[in-house]
């Protein structure tokens, strides 16, 4: 009796995320294998055809490499710089409460309206950058539409967004800290940079880990500004592998290879989750 | 609170310390500081800034006009209210479920519920939007809200919370004649209401900020979110007037950004809890 109450229960949530995540993830899959029919041919078995053209495919390459850019830029730095807020928001500082505020604030604004602002920032001309640029007398430069600076600034805007979001994880683990083996390392002579080395960031590893899992599935989710920065170009320079699977599949109605494209970029995710598993049982060590 | 610590920066590090802090934080709080000032001042103040420039809510008016924004806010704010609303029902029963009872089976389907974690409908955006067509209601509130309605992160995070809940409570209620329904929601929805604000939060701003999802479902001004509505009205509009825009902006993002300043210790907060996933 107990147990069919515990199956109804579960029942509408079980349904929905079998709907919108597991089957679609299996029928992904299935359609990474078969070529779109066109004007209402049923679609064509073609094997491993697609996966074929995914590894002669420039634009997938150049995406792909893009990604991982992207992500090789937007981990390292939005963890590191998390972590200085973090540290330098911890202590009483004048104005504690606003520097908070500024740091979260961009983490709670919608990307799609933020990014309009960055654009103005990045616009040739007239926008701020070249202002600063051309008050320090450098040449000109067009940030979003030059193949050499486009990712950097989507790079930019990224870390921007996510930045002051892990601060707050860290802040969480700062506050965690007893201060009382910062007077103990304090009574044995400890500089201070000795005992943030040695004390404060082995205690942060844990959350190191969790934050770095974050920004690694975010690293391959976030879009949202590349609609409004660059559409993913100029000539596909700042495309990332999420908006190249919106074009191939909704610009183009490819769906079959938007599908092989969706089966890679479940492959990093999955790969994220596998550590993510790993970092979950670590926490459960440290606690 | 945090309490002063003994390593914090004295004498001149305590300088540097703050004029870091406050670097970083004009450079953090730039583009919303940018956005005011050219939202309440006329267009040619936009990339001049001048002290003695006149204030003006005339791009706000203009924005407005330009585009069903009053239709965009009732949409969001039904996407928002349903998909709360959803979530917060089915992930308590599923919560509970998992928190309460053992079945067979249990580790294996909470272990298919954490897989969402990991794949979230925003990457499988391919076959949710087959699934909407198939069904038929594509262009709807509906749409946007279904695969998102049953929260693996939600469920987690009340069966962590239900966990918690003493067994005495449960039996007492139970010897008193209460039915599992009834003892959750006297006993196990009041003590886990901390869990539910710090969810509602997150959930709430995560969905008034959607984009991708809602703009690939909808194609109508009866269904349009506000992110979806401002960029079709941002990418359209000829010549480029950035005061507009940046009123645009401040409008959609204003209730959540209202909302942020209001509840700011305990949004902070919940997404600290969030963060025990």
């Amino acid at each position: 009796m107990r147990h069919v109450n515990a199956w109804l229960f579960l029942l509408p949530a079980m349904a929905l995320i079998v709907a919108f995540t597991h089957v679609p993830a299996v029928n992904t899959f299935i359609n990474s294998f078969f070529l779109d029919g066109r004007g209402g041919m049923p679609a064509e078995f073609v094997g491993l055809e697609n996966f074929r053209y995914l590894l002669e495919d420039e634009v997938f390459l150049k995406v792909l490499r893009n990604n991982l850019l992207f992500a090789s830029g937007t981990i390292p730095l939005s963890i590191s710089l998390a972590m200085v807020m973090a540290l330098l928001v911890n202590a009483k500082l004048p104005g504690q409460a606003w520097l908070r505020l500024s740091y979260f604030v961009p983490t709670v604004l919608p990307m799609i309206a933020v990014a309009n602002i960055w654009l103005f920032f990045f616009t040739p001309e007239y926008g701020l950058l070249e202002q600063v640029r051309s008050f320090l007398g450098f040449s000109g430069v067009n940030w979003l539409g030059s193949e050499s600076t486009a990712l950097i600034c989507i790079i930019a805007v990224a870390v921007w967004k996510d930045a002051g979001f892990f601060m707050i994880f860290y802040l969480a683990a700062l506050q965690q800290v007893p201060p009382s083996l910062g007077e103990a390392a304090m009574l044995e002579g400890a500089s201070r940079f000795c005992y943030y080395r040695r004390i404060v960031f082995p205690l942060l590893m844990p959350t190191t880990l969790f934050v770095l899992v974050n920004a690694t599935i975010n690293a391959f989710r976030m879009v949202d500004h590349l609609f409004v920065l660059t559409q993913g170009g100029p000539n596909n320079a700042s495309s990332l592998l999420l908006y190249y699977i919106y074009e191939v599949s909704f610009k183009y109605w490819d769906t079959g290879y938007g599908a092989t494209l969706t089966l890679v970029l479940l492959g990093f995710l999955g790969l994220a989750s596998i550590i993510q598993f790993g970092v979950i049982e670590k926490r459960v060590h440290y606690r | 609170m945090s309490t002063a610590n003994i390593y914090d920066g004295k004498g001149i590090y305590r300088y540097l310390d703050t004029a870091a802090a406050w670097t970083l934080a004009i450079l953090w709080g730039m583009p919303l500081l940018y956005a005011i000032w050219t939202a309440f001042h006329p267009a040619e103040f936009s990339t001049s800034f001048n002290l003695m420039a006149p204030l003006t809510l005339d791009n706000f008016r203009k924005a407005w006009n330009a585009a069903p924004f009053a239709r965009y806010f009732v949409n969001t704010f039904m996407l928002v209210t349903l998909v709360l609303s959803a979530q917060l029902v089915l992930c308590t029963l599923a919560a509970y479920a998992f928190a309460k009872y053992d079945f067979r089976g249990k580790t294996i389907l909470f272990a298919l519920v954490l897989m969402q974690l990991m794949i979230m409908p925003d990457v499988l955006i391919v076959e949710n939007y087959r699934t909407m067509g198939r069904i038929g209601i594509l262009d709807s509130t509906l749409s946007i809200s279904l695969p998102y309605m049953a929260s693996a992160f939600g469920i987690f995070l009340l069966r962590q919370a239900f966990k918690s809940i003493p067994k005495e409570l449960d039996d007492a209620a139970a010897v008193e004649g209460a039915g599992p329904l009834q003892i959750l929601w006297r006993v196990y929805v009041p003590l886990g209401r901390p869990v539910y604000l710090a969810y509602a939060l997150v959930s709430v701003s995560y969905h008034w900020n959607n984009f991708l999802w809602p703009l690939l479902v909808t194609n109508t001004v009866n269904s349009r979110p506000l992110t979806v509505g401002l960029q079709v009205f941002s990418s359209t509009e000829q010549g480029v007037d950035w005061s507009i825009i940046t009123a645009a902006t401040l409008m959609t993002s204003g209730p959540l950004l209202l909302g942020f300043l209001l509840f700011q210790r305990q949004f902070v907060q919940s997404f600290m809890r969030a963060g025990i996933k």
